[in-house]
C-alpha cells in the first residue's frame, strides 16, 4: 500500500434549499482522508453536517440536497460511471450501521434473511455461503447463540442485539468501508460497552476502513484514529485522536471536551437538615389488570422507597426497563401504585389523579425526556405556559402576558418566543419550554424525566446548568431520572439506584465516587466511557456471572436478589436461597447485597 | 380574511384549480336559481335531447325542459345536502370518537362496538332501507345520508384520536388535572385537523355519489326537485345518442368532486412533515 489514502475528500459541499428559496450550504468545503484500515470519526453536535458528510461518502444525499466537491473512495468517485460511481458501490463495497436499529429491522422477517440480504442483492456469494459467513460474524460480534440466533425475528432480541445484528449486515459483503451512524447512542450504557467492544474487534479483524459518526468524545476515543470535529457543516479541528483528547487545538473542541464531564457550577448542596417535602414509601406499581392478591399482570416497581427534602436534588438512575420512570408516572399520579403512598409534606396523596386536588397537582409537576412530543404542536408557545398560568392561578389577559415573559426570561428565551409554535424551535429550546411549563405552576417539586437525555453534550450542559440556577433561586425541588451516572452526580445531593423495579442502593451522591458500592453500581460506573483511548481495552474484563442466567427463574418469584443473573461477586448456596440484607455503608449509602463493605471495596 | 387569501395564494397548481372548482359550485349553489334562464319545471323546448343553441346553452332534457336552468337550479341540493350531511356525519363520528379516545375504556369497547354494526351494514343498502321506511322528504334524506356515514369518520378519527391520546403532551395536561373536555378539545383535535380533512372530502364525494345514486335509482329527491343525480337518471334514455342533457350534470358532479379532493389533497399535504 502506498501512501494513497483510501477515501480522498476534497471541497465537500452539501447544498439544500431554505425555505425562502436560497440555497443554503449545510456542509461547507470539508476535506480530509483516511488511509486503508484506519477509523476516522466524525464528530459535532447535531446539525454539524456529520451524518450528511458520512451519506455523502455513498453518493447519496437526502431529499433536495446537492453534493459538490469531489469524493473518492477505493476506485469510485461520486461522479464515476458505471461500477465506478459511489452510488453503484453503495451497500456492497461501502456500507452503512444506522443510528437505531430496532427501527432497521423489518419485524416480519427473520433477521438472517435481512442480515445476508445485501450479499444476496450484489451476488457476493451464494445463500449457503452468505449464511454461513453471516454465523462467523455472529460469533465475532459476541452475539449469544451465533448458530441460530439469526431465525428469530427482531422483536424476540435486544436493542444492543439488533445493532450488532445490523453491523453484521454491513459486513457480509466485505466491503472496503463501513459507515457506522451513532451506532451506540440509543443504547444503555452497560449495553453501549459489549456493542463498542464487538465493533472495534470486528472492523480490526476484516481490515476495513472506517467512518465512526458520533456526538460523544468519549465513545469516539475508543474507536477511531483520527478525529473531524464539526460544528456547522465546517471542519473546526482535525487530528489523532490522542491530540484531541489531550491538547485541544480549537475552541469548539474544548467546548465539546468539557460539555463530556459535566459539573454544574451553580450546584448548592442542600443542607441534611431539610424539611422534607416528598417521600415514597414502600411502592409496588405495574400495568395491566391487577389480579385478586393486588399483583399487576406487568410487575415493575416492588417495595420502592425514596425522599424528597424540600430544595433537594434526587436522583434516579438505572437502565431501561428498571422502572425509573414508572416511579415518576406513580408520584405524578398518572399511574396508581397496587401498594404504598406517596406522601407530600406529611399529607399522603391519593393514588389517582382523579382524587387529587388541583393545589396538590399544581405542587408536583413532570417534564417528560421527549420534548418534540411533550409539547403540542397546535400551539404557541405563549398558549401552552399561558394554559398552566390560567389553569392553576386564574391568570389571563396582560398579567398572564407578563408572567409568560417572565418565565421565558427564567429558561434565558427571548420573549419573542411566546408567539412562535414549538416545532420552529430547537431541541434545547423546546426542553426549555418543556421545563418553564412546569415551572409555570410553582412547583414544590420537578419529576425530570430523562430531560438531558435526547440532547447534544453542549446542550445539555446548559440545561443542567439552568436547572441548578433554577432550583438555587426558586427553591425547586428536583426528583431527577436518568440513565446516565455522570449527569445524576453532577445535579444532585441524594442518588437511588434502580435495578428491575427494586432499589439496589441510595445514599449521598459523593458516596458514589468511591466503593464500596453495590455490584451492580459498580457495573453502571465502570460502563461510562472515559476520555482516553485505552479505556475500552480496560474495561469489562472483570470476572463473568458467579451463577450464570440459569438463576433468573428463581430471581423472578421469590425476594432474592434480582442483579444475581449478572452479578460478577454472587455466592452460591447464599444469593441463590435468601433474600439479600440492607447493609449500611460507611459513606452513608445503604446497598441491598449479601457482600459485606469489606469484600464490596475489594 | 387576508390569512385565507394568503393561504390560498401559496397552493399549490392542483390547489388552486381545485379550489376555482369549488368556489365555482359554491356559487353556482348559491345564486343558480336567479341566473337560470328559464324556469327548471317549465317544457320551452318542442325538440328533447336538443343540440347547445344560443337560446339552451345546454340543450334540451327527455321533456324539452332547459337543461342549463336544471343545472343551475339542481346544485344546489347536491351541493346543500352533501355538505350539511357531511358536516353532521364528520361533527357526530368525530365527537364520538374523542369521547372515546378520553372516556373510559368501556365506553370506547362499547362505541366501537356499536360502529362496528352499523359499518358492517352496506352503506347504499342501508340507506334504501331507511328511506323505504321513512320515506324521503328533504331532512330525513339528509339524515339518513349523514347517519350512513358517521361510523367510517368515526373509525378513522377514533384511531388518530387514540394515538395521539397516547402522546407526553396529552399526558402532561392530564397530569396537571385537566378535565376530559379540555384534553380531547384542546390537546387532541387541533392535531387531526389535517388528516381529518382528508377525510372529510372523501366523505364529501361518497356522499354526492350516494345522493346522486339514490336519486338515481328514484328514491333520492323526489319531482319537481332535482339533483344533479336525478338530472342523470332521468336523461338516461339519450345516452345513445350522447345528449348534453345526460353528458352536462355528470361533469358537473365529476368537477365537484374532482375540484373538492384536489383542494383537500393540496391543503393537507403543505405541512405536513
Amino acid at each position: 500500500m502506498t501512501i494513497m489514502p483510501h477515501v480522498d475528500v476534497c471541497g465537500l459541499c452539501v447544498t439544500v434549499r431554505a425555505a425562502d428559496g436560497s440555497p443554503l450550504r449545510i456542509v461547507d468545503d470539508v476535506s480530509f482522508a483516511i488511509q486503508r484500515g484506519e477509523v476516522l470519526a466524525l464528530i459535532g453536535e447535531s446539525g454539524s453536517g456529520k451524518t450528511t458528510i458520512a451519506l455523502s461518502l455513498m453518493g447519496y444525499a437526502r431529499g433536495g440536497a446537492r453534493i459538490s466537491g469531489q469524493i473518492k473512495v477505493g476506485d469510485a468517485t461520486l461522479n464515476g460511471a458505471g461500477p465506478n460511481s459511489l452510488e453503484a458501490q453503495r451497500g456492497h463495497r461501502i456500507t452503512y450501521v444506522a443510528q437505531s436499529a430496532a427501527a432497521a429491522f423489518n419485524p416480519s422477517r427473520r433477521v438472517i434473511e435481512q442480515v445476508i440480504e445485501p450479499a444476496l442483492i450484489h451476488g457476493t456469494a451464494n445463500d449457503a455461503q452468505a449464511r454461513a459467513h453471516a454465523v462467523e460474524l455472529f460469533e465475532a460480534l459476541a452475539l449469544p447463540e451465533p448458530k441460530t440466533i439469526g431465525s428469530r425475528y427482531p422483536h424476540e432480541l435486544s436493542g444492543g442485539q439488533l445493532q450488532r445484528l445490523m453491523a453484521a449486515m454491513a459486513l457480509i459483503t466485505r466491503p472496503d468501508l463501513v459507515i457506522f451512524d451513532e451506532p451506540t447512542t440509543a443504547l444503555d450504557v452497560t449495553t453501549q460497552v459489549e456493542v463498542l467492544q464487538a465493533f472495534r474487534k470486528v472492523v480490526r479483524e476484516q481490515g476495513a476502513t472506517g467512518v465512526y459518526v458520533s456526538h460523544d468524545l468519549a465513545v469516539v476515543a475508543q474507536m477511531a484514529d483520527s478525529v473531524l470535529v464539526l460544528n456547522r457543516g465546517t471542519v473546526r479541528e482535525q487530528n489523532t485522536v490522542r491530540a484531541v483528547l489531550e491538547t485541544p487545538a480549537d475552541d469548539y473542541t474544548r467546548t465539546l471536551l468539557a460539555a463530556a464531564t459535566p459539573v454544574v457550577k451553580a450546584a448548592v448542596p442542600c443542607a441534611t437538615e431539610a424539611a422534607l417535602l416528598l417521600s415514597i414509601n414502600g411502592i409496588h406499581a405495574g400495568y395491566g389488570p391487577v389480579d385478586r392478591h393486588g399483583r399487576p399482570a406487568h410487575p415493575v416497581l416492588s417495595d420502592v422507597s425514596l425522599t424528597v427534602p424540600r430544595g433537594g436534588a434526587v436522583g434516579v438512575i438505572g437502565e431501561s426497563g428498571s422502572g425509573k420512570s414508572t416511579v415518576a408516572r406513580v408520584v405524578a399520579g398518572l399511574l396508581a401504585p397496587t401498594a404504598g403512598e406517596v406522601v407530600l409534606d406529611g399529607q399522603p396523596l391519593a393514588a389517582s389523579l382523579s382524587q387529587r386536588s388541583r393545589e396538590e397537582l399544581r405542587r408536583i409537576q413532570i417534564v417528560f425526556q421527549n420534548a418534540d412530543v411533550a409539547l403540542n404542536p397546535a400551539h404557541s408557545v405563549g398558549e401552552i405556559l399561558g394554559r398552566v398560568l390560567r389553569f392553576y392561578h386564574g391568570m389571563s389577559g396582560s398579567a398572564a402576558k407578563a408572567r409568560v415573559a417572565e418565565l421565558l426570561d427564567l429558561i434565558r428565551l427571548p420573549s419573542a418566543v411566546a408567539n412562535r409554535r414549538c416545532d420552529e424551535l430547537s431541541g434545547g429550546q423546546k426542553q426549555r419550554v418543556n421545563l418553564a411549563r412546569a415551572l409555570a405552576a410553582n412547583p414544590d417539586v420537578i419529576l425530570c424525566d430523562e430531560v438531558t437525555s435526547a440532547l447534544d453534550t453542549v446542550v445539555r450542559e446548559a440545561i443542567l446548568e439552568l436547572l441548578a440556577e433554577l432550583r438555587r433561586d426558586l427553591g425547586v425541588a428536583y426528583l431527577f431520572i436518568s440513565h446516565d451516572i455522570a449527569t445524576v452526580k453532577a445535579l444532585c445531593d441524594d442518588i437511588v439506584v434502580l435495578y428491575k423495579g427494586t432499589r439496589v442502593e441510595s445514599g449521598r451522591s459523593r458516596a458514589y465516587d468511591t466503593p464500596p458500592y453495590h455490584p451492580y453500581t459498580d457495573l453502571l460506573i465502570s460502563s461510562v466511557p472515559e476520555l482516553r483511548t485505552d479505556w475500552l481495552t480496560g474495561v469489562g474484563q472483570k470476572d463473568k456471572p458467579q451463577l450464570g442466567p440459569s438463576a433468573g427463574d428463581a430471581v423472578a418469584i421469590s425476594g432474592l436478589c434480582r442483579f444475581l443473573p449478572r452479578c460478577p461477586v454472587g455466592i452460591a448456596g447464599r444469593c441463590n436461597t435468601t433474600p439479600p440484607p440492607l447493609r449500611m455503608m460507611e459513606a452513608g449509602n445503604v446497598v441491598l447485597c449479601h457482600r459485606t463493605e469489606a469484600e464490596l471495596a475489594g | 380574511m387576508a390569512n385565507l387569501i394568503n393561504r390560498a395564494g401559496r397552493l399549490p397548481l392542483s390547489g388552486k384549480i381545485g379550489l376555482a372548482f369549488v368556489l365555482f359550485w359554491i356559487v353556482v349553489a348559491v345564486i343558480g336559481p336567479w341566473i337560470a334562464p328559464y324556469s327548471p319545471g317549465s317544457f320551452v323546448n318542442d325538440e328533447v335531447f336538443a343540440e347547445s343553441s344560443r337560446a339552451h346553452l345546454l340543450g334540451s332534457d327527455f321533456l324539452g325542459r332547459d337543461v342549463l336552468s336544471r343545472l343551475l337550479s339542481g346544485a344546489r341540493f347536491t351541493v346543500g345536502l352533501s355538505a350539511i350531511a357531511v358536516a353532521i356525519a364528520v361533527g357526530i363520528g368525530t365527537g364520538l370518537a374523542l369521547t372515546a379516545a378520553v372516556g373510559p375504556r368501556w365506553l370506547d369497547e362499547l362505541l366501537s362496538r356499536a360502529m362496528d354494526t352499523l359499518i358492517s351494514i352496506p352503506s347504499k343498502i342501508f340507506a334504501l332501507v331507511l328511506v323505504a321506511a321513512f320515506g324521503s322528504s328533504l331532512v330525513l334524506l339528509t339524515m339518513i345520508i349523514a347517519v350512513t356515514y358517521v361510523p367510517g369518520n368515526f373509525r378513522i378519527a377514533r384511531s388518530l384520536a387514540v394515538g395521539l391520546a397516547k402522546l407526553d403532551y396529552v399526558e402532561v395536561a392530564r397530569a396537571r388535572g385537566e378535565g376530559r373536555v379540555h384534553l380531547a378539545l384542546v390537546e387532541v383535535l387541533p392535531n387531526m385537523i389535517k388528516p381529518l380533512f382528508a377525510d372529510i372530502g372523501l366523505r364529501f364525494v361518497f356522499i354526492v355519489l350516494l345522493l346522486s345514486g339514490l336519486s338515481f335509482l328514484g328514491l333520492g329527491l323526489q319531482p319537481p326537485d332535482a339533483d344533479l343525480g336525478s338530472l342523470v337518471r332521468e336523461n338516461t334514455s339519450g345516452l345513445a345518442e350522447g345528449a348534453l342533457a345526460i353528458i352536462a350534470p355528470a361533469a358537473a358532479i365529476a368537477s365537484l368532486t374532482v375540484g373538492v379532493n384536489l383542494l383537500i389533497d393540496a391543503a393537507t399535504q403543505g405541512k405536513a412533515e
